[in-house]
């Protein structure tokens, strides 16, 4: 069992485990691998928290339920699961700025903060819009070959070079 | 075969969780919960998201076009269209190269004790996904359905028997990964 302690894995044993992973799912749960409805229902849920049940009334709330559910519960799991490899590695620290922001950027913790931030608002809304993310458009979406999911990836992966090239090599 | 096992919603909460927690334990150990690695490939300097997307991809593909063959799973490709796919897409990838986190390894950074991800990363998506379910009436009624082509899937539109497809792209991928090793990306 020492691979479990192991610092990083071969990425094809990561990428086959993962399509694995995700044919054990569709057996077993009839759904796949994704995540970003999980953050949609919890930020009905907390809206929920201040307004009360009307927000279930919001069109998009009643197609997506601000509960508790299957990929709701795989959000937690990856969180839980990233952090038991950190730890039986030996890599888990609190840290603010990932070291490529502080040789290109600066730092600062705030300006990163910042940055995380405007950045994860894009996504949350833009992930939403397309209907899935890097999971389930680019991962669980293509493997089943559907159409829009590899459109979708392709179309996060232009948006993601051509604005990491724009802020990391030419605004800074 | 497992369909009586899809109604128990109990068990099932407990399957995603440890789904997730084998999900979120594969992404740390390929090293992509890492701001670094993430925007490394978007820089094309460092090609581990793609060696795992692609990996996980043909792995994948095979393993559920068998698992359809035998009955034993039903496909769930996602509907799109234009207005949706592409302009939310563009939206995501912008996002994406800022942040340097995808919604799942956002989740994985927080695990490892990233602060950025939970705090910047996390409040902004939650916030992001809350701005979505405001607009979406009228985002529905004016982009979301512009170009609607459903739920279709490449055999389908091609009218080709799948395994046809899948053979082709995985040998595709396999020549592609190659590739990138022998340059050494």
């Amino acid at each position: 069992m020492d691979c479990l302690y192991m610092e990083h894995w071969s990425p094809y044993v990561v990428g086959i485990g993962i399509g694995i992973l995700n044919c054990i799912a569709f057996l077993l749960s009839d759904k796949y691998i994704g995540c970003s409805t999980a953050f949609a229902r919890t930020s009905g849920m907390i809206e929920k928290s201040f307004r009360g049940s009307k927000v279930n009334e919001k069109p998009y709330y009643k197609e997506f339920t601000p509960v508790v559910e299957w990929e709701w519960m795989l959000v937690v799991g990856v969180v839980i699961g990233a952090f038991i490899s950190a730890k039986l590695s030996g890599q888990f620290q609190f840290n603010w700025v990932p070291p490529l922001w502080v040789t290109t950027i600066s730092s600062s913790a705030l300006g990163r903060f910042v940055g995380a931030f405007i950045g994860g608002i894009l996504m949350g809304l833009g992930a939403r819009w397309a209907g899935g993310c890097t999971s389930g458009h680019g991962i669980s979406g293509t493997m089943q070959l559907a159409v829009s999911s590899w459109l979708a990836a392709f179309c996060f992966f232009i948006g993601g070079i051509a604005t990491a090239m724009l802020v990391l090599k030419v605004l800074f | 075969m497992f369909t009586i096992f899809h109604e128990k919603k109990r068990v099932q909460l407990v399957v995603g969780f440890f789904t997730g927690i084998i999900f979120g334990f594969l992404l740390h150990k390929g090293g992509v919960t890492h701001y670094d690695v993430i925007v490394g490939q978007l820089l094309l300097t460092d090609f581990t998201v793609v060696k795992i997307m692609l990996s996980a991809v043909v792995s994948g593909m095979i393993g559920i076009y068998f698992l359809k063959s035998i009955g034993a799973v039903a496909l769930h490709p996602k509907p799109g269209s234009f207005g949706s796919t592409v302009v939310g897409g563009l939206i995501f990838g912008v996002g994406f190269g800022v942040l340097g986190y995808c919604p799942g390894t956002l989740a994985g950074a927080i695990g490892q004790g990233s602060l950025d991800a939970l705090f910047g990363g996390l409040i902004g998506v939650l916030i992001g996904a809350g701005l979505f379910a405001t607009f979406y009436p009228k985002l529905d009624k004016r982009i979301l359905n512009k170009g609607d082509f459903g739920d279709i899937t490449w055999p389908q539109l091609l009218e080709v028997n799948p395994w046809v497809l899948v053979i082709l792209l995985s040998l595709g991928i396999a020549t592609l990964l190659l590739w990138i090793e022998r340059s050494r990306l």
